[in-house]
């Protein structure tokens, strides 16, 4: 029965008035809070500097440049003869050509390692939509899917709101750099057992947000062993892969398949966007790729909620066609984002703040736990409300990650300029030297 | 078994049986993963490409796929969801297989004068040339960010609000306020938009219903309701019959007898869902049915969702009433009243999936608005719509005629079937008639519905909607989409038509 809010007026359905889309978590509250006050060098230099939000914004210049030279990207060729065709297009196959290039993008990142095919690209609207039909799609009301902590926040409502589906955490923790382990898995999988649940998937990001941290060959290999063992799928999150410091560090499941020679793959997935890599989180571009031919099928009859605009489609069929231009951004921003890793590492570094060894990302993984007062999660909360209130920055903490260790907080630091950035580590520096000096 | 005397033999002693029978079992299991080992994988190189292209009527031969997953050493197969097993399965409605047959192939008056005509799809083409016009002289600007004048990709690359920019917004109620004929004005906070209507129907089913619940809606209606509003939702649509006698329009008892009907049988009703412009038939609700319907939804205390999609499609010289325009002028609860819009019909841009939910509710708002992030739309369309929106002359006479040219086409098409005898509901608005064919039909009955959609697809190639696709309770009618086609086509879908009722009628002799 919907839980009438008052008589006699109307009532809303449960998914209406649920709490799940976790919009009152610490999270999402420290964005109000940027919102209210945000920092701007020239107009408001004490404002909330955001390093909760995880965007790229250090390669624009080169999107830039390439849509000044190539006007036919954004617009449908002389006279606009493709036009027609191009805004009658809701087809939810979507553009050969832009699954093509998607596909190439995606084996240009893998640095040709691994083999894509566009007829298995289903096209979404975003990251948060295909993670979303792929959980209607594996999993039935009231099942389960397992999922590494620390996990990115938003999975809490894209996984659970409208599907109904739980998520019970793979515990991971510093003592071996948060790495899952076949333990966990087991661990994780008989808790689920015991609640009753059925676990359809296990769900990882790779490279991990919030660790930005690849996961290494030999743990992808007994993830899907796992996967194989319980006869349950595998969905790998691959948000970040373009977004490696290195271009050999990152091994992508698809890479794990391969050399399996693609047996038993019908439980794998892959989930991939273009808000990080390539900064665009407002064109609204997801793909769900996999290897199981029902699982494509159905994903791309529901992709009718989620169609991407063809003129999107077209505009980065063009874009990521040109392999001049893709070749160079991959590289380009690569460069640009190791370089701001390392700036913000030494930064932590200089004001005593050590952080996990990140390999990718647009984030670091920053352990503040020695500032709490006791190891607890109440401890990080209040640590995190005096960083934002005080300091001024708006970074996020691990437990609204559901990290099971204290202490942790995720910072972002590709969302501003250097100057900012500088701005955010001087602030950090004073709140340490304040620390060291009550001490 | 064979094996076994023997090694039992062998094997002298204590556990003599065991080991006899343990050691076959053994020698079996590892000749198993032997074989196993040295099976030849599939392709070293390339993931093995999906069995066919996802047509409807090619995934028929899908079931080879399961063959290949047990050759490949599983036994048993990683499942999916029920959901997805549902979905998975081959379409069956003629308006899908339909759909497919004419994609695949498309009538084209010099490169393909027999292939199939596509009249399935309630597309409006007519006005293409006007908007090309406007981009071929404005492109470049509409792309232009408000800033620093020149191309900023910074401001449409980064997050929107994921419920749409309130410059979108502030366009789209200006937009919506002009097709309604300026009799209501639009406020934008009360808007949330959405990747086409389909996520817009959907989300708002989401807001309104639980699982197991129900929604009342009007027959004949859109095949694409079926889907939208119970696939992922659970909900149930309880079709509520129009007929012939009254042209196909709703009545208020036939709405209260088929909510005591649900009612008894336990399931509740949230609402009612109706489309005005109505679809595929093409009536208008009238100002006093409006009324009645708020008095009845008021009496049950369930919600109204008024699909308005067609709303800028009306023929030139007939008159729209939007709910929202009642709502305002008598005094009602406002708060169960929900409006769904779109660009795909009024401005020909489906492919751009622009979409709206409308409501009074600020409730329901707020949780939509969350729900879009799974449906939001792209931001570089958001900003050359604002453009396009914004030109008030542009859109003026875009409007005007637009709904010229489908009054011509209306007439031209309705004319033609006429004379063939064929008669078409009194409609206003729509990109479509609603034909009764029920004369062409051998027997009468929805057996017999299909057999001529299945003669009009195949043999004729025209592709129409039969009525039963869309719940008609009346069998022989079916959906026309006329605004797909040339003028210089009408002629050639009528001849096709008249040859199949020859064919019909000397077969019956």
């Amino acid at each position: 029965m919907a839980i009438e809010i008052e008589k006699p007026s109307v009532g809303l359905s449960k998914v209406a008035v649920s709490e799940t889309h976790g919009e009152d978590s610490p999270y999402f509250a420290g964005w109000k809070a940027y919102d209210e006050n945000p920092y701007n060098e020239s107009s408001n230099p004490s404002g909330v500097i955001q390093m909760g939000l995880a965007e790229n914004q250090v390669s624009f210049d080169l999107l830039e440049k390439y849509l000044e030279e190539h006007s036919e990207a954004s617009s449908w060729g002389k006279g606009a003869p493709g036009f027609r065709e191009n805004a009658l297009f809701q087809d939810y196959h979507g553009l050969k050509s832009f699954r093509q290039a998607m596909a190439n993008f995606m084996e240009q990142i893998r640095g040709g390692r691994a083999r894509f095919d566009p007829d298995r690209i289903v096209l979404t609207a975003g990251a948060t939509a295909a993670n979303e039909l792929l959980t209607f799609i594996l999993a039935d009301p009231g099942d389960a899917l397992l999922v590494p902590t620390p996990y990115y926040p938003g999975f809490d409502r894209d996984l659970r709101w409208r599907t109904g589906v739980k998520i019970v955490p793979i515990h991971c923790d510093s003592s071996n750099n948060f790495q899952v382990t076949p333990e966990a898995m087991e661990a994780a999988y008989r808790c689920a057992e015991s609640m009753n649940l059925k676990v359809r998937g296990i769900l990882i990001t790779n490279p991990s947000n919030p660790l930005g941290a690849t996961i290494q060959r030999t743990v992808l290999e007994q993830i899907l062993d796992f996967a194989t063992n319980k006869n349950i799928h595998l969905v790998s999150d691959e948000i970040y892969s373009g977004s490696t410091f290195s271009s050999s560090e990152f091994i992508s499941i698809a890479e794990v398949l391969e050399t399996r020679g693609y047996k038993d793959s019908e439980r794998v997935h892959i989930v991939y966007s273009l808000s990080k890599d390539l900064g665009l989180p407002g064109f609204r571009v997801g793909t769900i790729y996999s290897y199981n031919d029902k699982v494509v099928t159905t994903a791309r009859r529901m992709s009718s909620f989620t169609l991407i605009s063809s003129q999107t489609q077209h505009l980065l069929a063009c874009m990521l066609s040109n392999k001049e231009f893709s070749e160079n951004y991959i590289k380009t921003n690569r460069e640009r984002l190791t370089r701001r890793y390392d700036m913000i590492i030494n930064g932590l570094k200089t004001a005593g703040i050590e952080c996990l060894k990140g390999n990718a990302g647009l984030f670091c993984w920053m352990n503040l736990s020695p500032l709490l007062e006791e190891p607890t999660r109440e401890s990080e909360l209040a640590l995190w409300k005096v960083i934002l209130n005080e300091v001024r920055l708006n970074i996020s903490p691990g437990s609204s990650c559901h990290c099971s260790e204290p202490g942790w907080f995720r910072v972002c630091f590709a969302n501003m300029s250097e100057q900012t950035l500088e701005v955010a580590l001087k602030r950090i520096h004073k709140l340490m030297e304040q620390r060291r000096r009550r001490n | 078994m064979r094996l076994v005397v023997p090694l039992q033999g062998v094997v002298q002693g204590r556990g003599g049986l065991i080991f006899g029978s343990l050691i076959p079992c053994a020698l079996f299991y590892f000749l198993q993963l032997y074989l196993k080992r040295h099976r030849s994988p599939n392709s070293r190189s390339n993931p093995p490409s999906p069995s066919a292209s996802a047509q409807n009527l090619a995934e028929l031969t899908r079931t080879s796929s399961r063959s290949n997953l047990l050759s490949r050493g599983s036994i048993v197969p990683v499942l999916i969801s029920s959901l997805a097993t549902s979905i998975s399965k081959p379409n069956d409605s003629p308006y899908y297989i339909g759909l497919d047959k004419a994609s695949e192939d498309p009538y084209d008056r010099i490169d393909n004068p027999d292939g199939v005509i596509q009249l399935g799809l309630s597309e409006n083409r007519l006005c293409f040339d006007l908007i090309e016009k406007w981009m071929l002289e404005n492109l470049k600007d509409s792309m232009r960010g408000r800033e620093e004048g020149d191309l900023s990709i910074s401001g449409i690359a980064s997050y929107q609000p994921l419920d749409g920019t309130m410059e979108l917004k502030m366009a789209m109620a200006g937009f919506m306020s002009r097709v309604m004929g300026g009799a209501v004005s639009f406020e934008p906070s009360q808007m949330v938009l959405t990747a086409g209507a389909t996520p817009a129907i959907e989300t708002l089913c989401f807001c309104l219903a639980d699982h197991g619940n129900a929604f009342l809606v009007p027959t004949p209606y859109y095949p694409g309701f079926d889907r939208d509003m119970k696939w992922r939702t659970g909900v149930e649509l309880i079709p509520v019959h129009c007929r012939n006698t009254d042209n196909f329009m709703l009545s208020i008892s036939a709405l209260n007898q088929a909510f005591n009907q649900t009612r008894k049988r336990g399931t509740k009703i949230r609402g009612i869902l109706l489309s005005n412009p109505a679809n595929p038939v093409g009536n208008l609700l009238s100002r006093e049915m409006l009324c009645d319907l708020l008095y009845f939804a008021r009496e049950k205390n369930i919600h109204i969702i008024s699909d308005e999609i067609f709303a800028g499609s009306i023929y030139e010289n007939e008159e729209f009433v939007s709910i929202a325009d009642v709502v305002d002028s008598e005094d009602f609860d406002k708060s169960r009243v929900h409006i769904v819009y779109g660009l795909s019909k009024d401005l020909s841009l489906p492919g751009f999936r622009v979409g709206m939910i409308y409501s009074f509710n600020e409730n329901v708002l707020a949780a939509a608005r969350k729900l879009t992030r799974f449906s939001s739309i792209s931001a570089p369309t958001q900003r050359l719509l604002v453009s396009i929106l914004s030109d008030a002359r542009f859109i003026e006479e875009y409007m005007a005629t637009n709904k010229k040219r489908i009054r011509n086409m209306h007439d031209l098409f309705v004319a033609g079937l006429e004379g063939l005898g064929i008669r078409c509901a009194d409609s206003s608005a729509g990109l479509y008639c609603w034909a009764d064919m029920s004369k062409l039909i051998l027997t009468y009955g929805e057996k017999g519905e299909l057999e001529l959609w299945e003669k009009l697809l195949h043999v004729a190639k025209i592709n129409i909607t039969p009525g039963s696709a869309c719940h008609c309770i009346e069998p022989g009618w079916f959906r026309c989409c006329f605004t797909t086609l040339d003028k210089e086509d009408i002629p050639v879908v009528m001849e096709r038509i008249r040859k199949l009722a020859d064919t019909r009628a000397a077969s019956r002799g």
